[in-house]
């Protein structure tokens, strides 16, 4: 099989058309079982009540949000060394999603903040870099955008998201040693509740539903991407003829 | 003459001569630092918790501040071609002019800071750590931000995007440097916030160059 087929913003097009719909129907079917595993199945915490259920979403999103970063950064490599637009394409529609998946992280974190530790947010370790990573994702887009040219807004961005790989790790434990300096563990995440395993299995299917909605939103945006870019050329004139 | 050093003088020369430009810079950390206790009251107990983050995050928006300048004039006048034509490994050209930034905007601040720090009621233990850190930390600000310079060169907006691009790097930085500052008071000893500031300059010194010379050819190609 010859890998490099849909390399091609022309062969990639309608594989990506073909497959969101499979992406989208698995995300919708995953997160409605995962949303009933978590909360008819799964147990009320002792400790936390009801409140806990937020991690159905939150946990998630958080993976997503760290895993979307390195995807990207990947991505942006492969376009910056290969010189593929594909690649390239794949890591400005990736962005977004990412940056959506880190504020739903942060804003679902500090709903579940408020009622377990009573306050909307702390300056822990994982909040920090959390926050920090979204300003990555935000630098990414913004020099992104201001770049009018779009294959250097793509070499340039993706410059960026490699010195942002090499700085997550720094960033982390920086944030994690200035944290325990300041405050102790007054309040840790860290902690390894022993979990029900219907918790840990709603958590797993919510996450693949995440999964599955970051590849669908990905790849409609990768679409709209190739359109935008690739207007000038034949087989997109083709593609509209034929409809 | 070794085109590094030429490299190096020239931007010193060009600094000496417009002058005005990175007294500017210098001046903006020391009013962003007299801000502070204006802003927050004069109780000296409180400025003196404060002081550290104050002179650490106002070093590292003065940093930012002049980082344009490094290749902006040679970028207009097409001598940053020229550069890119030379022979010479386009890393170490610009770890030259990075230096030259270092020099004109880091080290200023780190001998001005002692000063504000003791007019922040810092003790003297606490002003050598200040002085140290800023020393050490200052080049990590310049290797990092050259790497912004070179990628927001001939942008749209490229000074409010510098920002955001820089700062969230320089986070550890600050973390470390104002950090050591606080162990004076705290009695922990400064000596592991300073390695690690020593470790993050060890890190940035061979990647950062690299990186804004690939950020450079993007915007020139």
């Amino acid at each position: 099989m010859n890998w490099f087929k849909f390399s091609s913003p022309q062969t990639f097009y309608p594989l990506a058309g073909r497959l969101i719909p499979v992406f989208w129907v698995l995300a919708v079917v995953l997160a409605v079982a995962g949303l009933y595993i978590g909360f008819f199945v799964a147990p009320t915490d002792f400790q936390q009540g009801d409140a806990y259920r937020i991690i159905f979403i939150h946990v998630p999103a958080a993976w997503m949000s760290m895993f979307i970063y390195l995807v990207m950064a990947g991505w942006a490599a492969l376009g910056l060394v290969l010189n593929t637009r594909l690649s390239s394409m794949m890591a400005s529609a990736l962005a977004p999603t990412g940056a959506l998946m880190t504020f739903i992280a942060l804003w679902t974190g500090s709903f579940w903040g408020r009622p377990t530790w009573g306050t909307w947010w702390v300056w822990d370790a994982r909040l920090t870099s959390e926050l920090i990573l979204l300003f990555l994702y935000i630098g990414f887009m913004a020099l992104h955008a201001s770049i009018d040219e779009p294959r250097r807004a793509d070499k340039a961005a993706a410059i960026l998201a490699i010195v942002g790989v090499v700085n997550v790790p720094i960033i982390y434990f920086s944030v994690k040693w200035w944290n325990t300096l300041h405050q102790g563990a007054s309040v840790s995440l860290t902690r390894a509740p022993s979990m029900a395993t219907t918790m840990l299995l709603g958590m797993l299917v919510m996450a693949i539903a995440f999964w599955m909605y970051s590849i669908a939103a990905a790849l409609s945006r990768v679409r709209s991407i190739i359109l935008e870019r690739e207007r000038n050329s034949a087989w997109i004139g083709q593609l509209q003829e034929s409809r | 003459m070794n085109p590094l050093l030429a490299v190096f003088r020239r931007d010193l020369l060009q600094a000496w001569r417009r002058r005005a430009d990175w007294l500017t810079t210098f001046f903006f950390f020391v009013i962003v630092v007299s801000l502070f206790p204006l802003g927050v009251g004069p109780e000296p107990a409180m400025l003196r918790t404060i002081a550290p983050g104050i002179l650490w995050v106002a070093a590292l928006l003065a940093a930012m501040l002049s980082l344009p300048r490094v290749f902006e004039s040679d970028f207009a006048d097409g001598a940053l071609e020229q550069l890119l034509l030379s022979p010479e490994p386009l890393p170490l050209l610009v770890l030259s002019k990075t230096t030259a930034h270092w020099l004109l905007s880091g080290v200023p601040l780190a001998l001005m800071a002692p000063v504000l720090g003791l007019q922040f009621g810092l003790d003297v233990e606490a002003v050598r750590v200040l002085f140290w850190s800023l020393l050490l930390g200052t080049p990590c600000l310049s290797l990092i931000g050259v790497v912004g310079a070179a990628l927001t060169l001939g942008v749209r907006g490229g000074g409010v995007l510098i920002a955001l691009l820089v700062l969230p790097l320089y986070i550890p930085v600050l973390i470390f440097g104002a950090g050591a500052v606080e162990t004076v008071a705290t009695g922990t000893g400064a000596a592991g916030h300073l390695s690690l500031l020593g470790a993050c300059l060890c890190i940035a010194l061979p990647l950062a160059p690299w990186g804004a010379s690939a950020a450079l050819r993007v915007a020139l190609e």
